[in-house]
């Protein structure tokens, strides 16, 4: 049942080879994503409705299909609360971004597909049970972000599509030596269950952590390698910025966590401090970079990379309340960066401009675009009745609760990230929303039906999430007790037998 | 207990903002405020029965507190769980009453005040929506539902400020006051981590259990941090760093002078009588807490009320924007209302506690009336200046004897509400320490000069240029008249209200009145009055050699002690210039560069490799010989 996924999205894809008229693909690609959406909110009322029977938190729907024999290599598919939390957000993210590129005249049938190719990899990515299927979907959401930013890009376009898939593909390479590694180190297989339940020897551990985390945490945006997600999202279209830090970068968190976390918990917990360390760099480091921006994409770029850097520590924390935070802040955040990326790109569609010395006072011409903007900068900053603060509440009070004076030096000067962010957040709006109004803008007009559909669905989101965070918390406990249970079981057990053998 | 009542006095004026915040259009300017107002005089009607029901119900003389409903929002793991709820006890009951009341006096005159703004709706969602945050603030059950009413507040107080956002200004001051008090909360945010992972809980009477009892803090073995202190106590002072961002303590005052940039019922309503007393309420609320593991940070909060409350009464008797005079007349009071409580740093004095919560209620009646009718006066007069007025009292007779009770009020003159309250601050100070006490004494005298110096420049100084330039008729409307009426009576009886039997600490420490301390305390006030009676009285050259007799110290207060500019170089040059600047260097040229170098590397090493596959058969036979060469080499060593 849950390789349904699939279905709506390929016959998207499928239906739009036939056609090539901006009218027609673009409400294929519209009820295409509203039939997914649905579809993957009835398998989230199913979920919950079978989880609850079940009464313990395990991966559910699963499915094995051999891919390749000889290497034990399976097509091994599941979900649990983490994996349907993100994939919920690829949906929402999806269909918000049919809508984002609703205008979209140049090549629309083939803007279209790479959107579509783009969430079906996320899809794939956020089911699998097996690492290589993992790292296939993965590779398969990376070509689609060249070609989208280097065709419909603007700015140095190329430039960036260059650079982000150069790096991405770096992080990619470190994760496929650390796979084989796990491989041949392991139970020679690449099921995720087995590799954790047999578990791998600690000096193994040890070298390829480093590796896995590293690589998944580039397309995470951890500082150092963090640099791709400026340019990129800046010079890419709208919903490839929607896409690209509302999906992409929770990819590399998720990897973060289910793979490297959940197979080398010892290692994870002897190296946490070098990543703990570079985690609160980004953090921090992000948020006062941000506050020197004045193009908006860029500042909510930087502000992108801060914010996952605290899913980062939430998830290095090896807490359960802090891993959920993580969970709920990728969610959070996802929503709530899809929605900043899309008002830029409708008052760019306006003004022309992205800088934010240029605007002032929109909220007079512009009051249902400048309302969501001014929530959509509350929620990053953290207001109470919005999904961010549970979210970062959530880490704070996981990461505090965790044992020893380093996480909890952390945690506090992570907690000064909420000054930096209202800083740059009043910054940008008071002076683009607020302020008086110049005389150049004052023809422009309020958003049209598919810019108000997208921004509705979106503030919704947040405000729901802010209100009653508790549906979505318990949803991601599910996932998060499963991968406890791995971390618990593993952390200290493993006995150390001989060398690495690549 | 009625919980369905409770609930719905912070439910409606949440509605409120939902209804005038979505559908403020279809509604309609009137209707919105119509609904603004009848929903939280159905609010204030039911705090009303509330504190009925309350204090109908006394065991030996005391209330004990009742918690008529709390529900799970979210967990933070064992113990510590986010409930919200309501706590109904003698503090949280007469903070009901003060919001409830103020809030709904403010919206009253607000129909009159406001009337003819094209954003009257989105005006009244805003007020629905700050009076629902400090609603949800006062009832906190839950030291974390504290904060996200915290939050909300400020948010609330942004939105507020910033009204006018066309103003360069008012966006200004809105972002300065939200910033600032930002910074404040993220100290209160660690300080509830710190505290309640020692507590165990964030639920405030399971805490107060574990913490606020006499030798509670010995069963815990808590360390001492490199200060001295335990952790819990750097817990509660950050806990306390937050309070006093809300509250404009020095040096976190900042932003309340400049938030007078808001419509004045605004001002009225958040900078003078409900939100910023927050931090006062938090104080309070943890009373117990402080009183019994931190004394030594209760002497600080002393030390920080009384010199913020001297500091902030020196500088108003030099401004003359009459709101700002009135907004550090805030801070001062506010001072006086933390001293009181820091107090009990001293010998477990409790008194205090009662004095600092009385002060609070008579404050806010006495400081919602000037700042209404300080909006009258602007209206009127078109300026904010007080040397743009003058003998107003013919033009406004009412108005004059409102402001005056007002004036008597705070100044504390019997038998108007101000005395009672101040009095019985003093009074605590005399018997705890005398250093405070002789701040706060200084600061009662100053008090009473610049609040007349304010009503003589006002409604008296007969100047000759101000007669002529108003001579319309000050329109006057029974919607602004009512309320003003209203908290008039307020500050003339407030006073008489036997505060301390319906709240105090214990029940059993009966309260002293030393009738030297009393004297002494009018004797001040009355001579603060004379003085301005003597220099404001009638336009004369009085103020003017006063000023040039102080010289640069005049100029020195007159800015403010240079507060601000010290902040600006603070942010200016040290975090935007010397933090900021660099990373945003570092990270174009440096890291950035790094990922540039190692790509072009990788190209450089291509074009030299790709010389290798030339497609000439000679360089591949050469190769091929050279690796069999290396390979036989290889073979003969091993």
């Amino acid at each position: 049942m849950l390789n349904l996924i699939f279905l709506f999205p390929g016959l998207t894809l499928l239906l739009l080879c036939f056609f090539k008229r901006q009218e027609v693909v673009r409400w294929i690609s519209l009820l295409g994503s509203i039939l997914q959406l649905l579809f993957v909110l009835s398998l989230l009322s199913f979920y919950l409705q079978d989880v609850k029977l079940i009464n313990a938190s395990t991966t559910l729907y699963e499915s094995s299909l051999p891919w390749f024999k000889t290497l034990n290599l399976n097509y091994h598919t599941g979900v649990d609360g983490i994996g349907l939390a993100m994939i919920l957000l690829t949906a929402i993210i999806s269909f918000t971004g049919v809508l984002a590129s609703w205008n979209i005249s140049l090549k629309p049938r083939e803007f279209y597909f790479n959107l579509f190719l783009l969430s079906t990899g996320a899809y794939g990515f956020f089911i699998a049970q097996d690492l290589f299927t993992l790292f296939f979907f993965l590779e398969i959401a990376i070509i689609p972000k060249f070609l989208l930013i280097s065709i419909w890009g603007s700015g140095k376009h190329i430039a960036s599509a260059n650079k982000l898939v150069l790096m991405l593909m770096a992080g990619s390479a470190m994760i496929l030596v650390s796979m084989l590694g796990i491989y041949y180190n392991g139970s020679h297989c690449f099921d995720i269950s087995v590799i954790a339940k047999n578990g791998l020897p600690v000096k193994v551990q040890q070298i390829l952590f480093p590796l896995l985390f590293t690589g998944f945490g580039i397309f995470t945006a951890m500082f150092p390698f963090h640099t791709w997600v400026p340019d990129g999202h800046s010079s890419a279209p709208t919903a490839a910025s929607m896409f690209l830090s509302g999906i992409s970068m929770k990819m590399g968190a998720y990897g973060c966590l289910r793979v490297a976390m959940a197979l080398m918990p010892q290692a994870a917990i002897n190296q946490a401090w070098i990543f703990l360390t570079l985690a609160l760099i980004g953090v921090l480091y992000a948020a006062f970079a941000t506050v020197r921006q004045t193009d908006l994409k860029y500042i909510n770029a930087y502000s992108s990379i801060s914010h996952t850097s605290l899913v980062l520590i939430g998830i290095l924390a090896m807490n359960a309340t802090a891993l959920n935070g993580a969970v709920m802040q990728m969610f959070s955040h996802g929503i709530m960066t899809a929605l900043f990326f899309a008002l830029i790109g409708m008052i760019y569609g306006r003004t022309h401009t992205r800088i934010v010395s240029e605007m002032s006072g929109l909220q007079k011409v512009l009051p249902f675009i400048g309302t969501a903007f001014i929530i959509a900068g509350l929620c990053s900053l953290g207001l109470p009745g919005l999904s961010g603060f549970p979210s970062e509440a959530k880490i704070f009070f996981g990461s505090y609760a965790a044992d020893g004076h380093f996480i909890h030096l952390i945690t506090i000067f992570s907690i000064l990230s909420i000054v930096i962010t209202a800083v740059y957040i009043l910054r940008m709006s008071g002076s683009v929303i607020f302020g008086p109004l110049s005389n150049e803008f004052s023809p422009l007009k309020d958003g049209s039906w598919y810019e108000k559909y997208l921004i509705v669905i979106l503030v919704g989101t947040i405000i729901f999430v802010g209100i009653y965070p508790t549906w979505i918390s318990d949803l991601i406990q599910y996932g998060v007790n499963n991968i406890m249970l791995q971390i618990k079981d593993h952390s200290v057990a493993v006995v150390p037998h001989g060398i690495l053998n690549i | 207990m009625n919980s369905l009542s409770i609930i719905l006095i912070p439910a409606l004026p949440l509605a409120v903002f939902v209804l005038n915040g979505l559908f403020g259009k279809v509604i309609g300017n009137k209707l919105a405020g119509i609904l603004g107002t009848l929903c939280i005089a159905i609010s204030f009607v039911l705090s009303l029965s509330i504190a009925y029901t309350f204090f109908a119900v006394s065991k030996d003389g005391a209330y004990p507190a009742q918690i008529p409903f709390k529900f799970d929002w979210l967990q933070f793991g064992k113990g510590i769980n986010v409930q919200l709820g309501a706590i109904i006890d003698g503090i949280s009951v007469m903070m009901l009453i003060v919001v409830t009341l103020i809030s709904l006096m403010v919206h009253i005159f607000s129909l009159s005040y406001m009337h003819g703004e094209k954003r009257f709706a989105t005006y009244y969602a805003f007020l629905g929506l700050f009076t629902f945050s400090m609603l949800l603030l006062v009832l906190s059950v839950n030291i974390f539902q504290m904060y996200m009413g915290w939050e909300l507040v400020g948010v609330s107080s942004f939105l507020l400020i910033g009204f006018y956002y066309d103003k360069p200004s008012a966006v200004a001051a809105a972002k300065k006051a939200f910033i600032v008090t930002r910074f404040a909360d993220m100290f209160f945010l660690v300080g509830i981590l710190i505290v309640s992972s020692i507590g165990g809980s964030l639920d405030i009477p399971t805490l107060i259990q574990n913490l606020g009892q006499a030798g509670a803090i010995d069963h815990l073995h808590l360390g001492t941090t490199f200060i001295g202190w335990s952790s819990l106590s750097t817990g509660l002072l950050f806990i306390f760093i937050g309070g006093a961002g809300k509250s404009a303590l020095f040096p976190l005052h900042i932003w309340l002078p400049d938030a007078m940039e808001g419509p004045t019922p605004v001002s009225a309503l958040i900078h003078a009588a409900t939100m910023v007393v927050a931090g006062v309420y938090l104080v309070a609320r943890l009373f117990p807490i402080y009183l019994f593991s931190a004394p030594e940070i209760l002497r600080i909060i002393a030390y920080a009320g009384a010199f913020t409350s001297l500091f902030a009464a020196i500088i108003a008797c030099t401004q003359f924007d009459i709101k700002r005079v009135l907004a550090y007349s805030t801070m001062s009071q506010i001072g006086y209302m933390i001293f009181s409580l820091g107090l009990g740093g001293w010998n477990q004095n409790v008194h205090g506690y009662t004095a600092s919560m009385f002060h609070l209620f008579t404050h806010a009646i006495f400081k919602a009336l000037l700042f209404l009718s300080a909006g009258v006066v602007i209206h009127y007069v078109h300026s904010n200046d007080m040397r743009d007025m003058g003998a107003l009292r013919k033009k406004m007779p009412f108005l004059n004897i409102v402001f005056l009770i007002a004036c008597l009020a705070i100044a504390g003159i019997p038998p108007f509400a101000g005395f009672f309250s101040k009095e019985m601050i003093l009074n605590t100070a005399w018997e705890a320490n005398g250093f405070i006490f002789i701040l706060g004494v200084l600061t009662a005298g100053l008090t009473a000069f610049y609040m007349f110096r304010l009503y003589l420049s006002i409604f008296w100084r007969d100047a000759i240029n101000s007669e002529d330039k108003h001579n319309s008729h000050p329109h006057s409307s029974w919607l602004e008249n009512l309320p003003l009426g209203i908290l008039a009576i307020g500050a003339m009886m407030a006073g008489f209200i036997p505060f301390a039997k319906f709240i105090n600490f214990d029940v059993h420490i009966d309260e002293t009145s030393n009738f030297s301390v009393t004297a002494i305390a009018i004797a001040m006030a009355i001579s603060g009055i004379l003085l301005a009676l003597f220099m404001y009285k009638s336009d004369s050259d009085r103020p003017r050699t006063m000023v040039s007799s102080l010289g640069s110290l005049y100029q020195i207060i007159y800015k403010k002690f240079y507060i601000d500019e010290v902040y600006l170089f603070f942010t200016k040059s040290i975090v935007f210039n010397s933090i900021a600047k660099p990373i945003q260097w570092i990270d174009k040229n440096i890291v950035d560069g790094f990922m540039q170098l190692t790509a072009n590397f990788s190209l450089f090493l291509s074009r030299k490799i790709r010389g290798m596959q030339s497609g000439n058969l000679q360089y591949y036979m050469m190769f091929f010989m050279a690796g069999l060469l290396l390979l036989f080499i290889l073979c003969i060593s091993i």
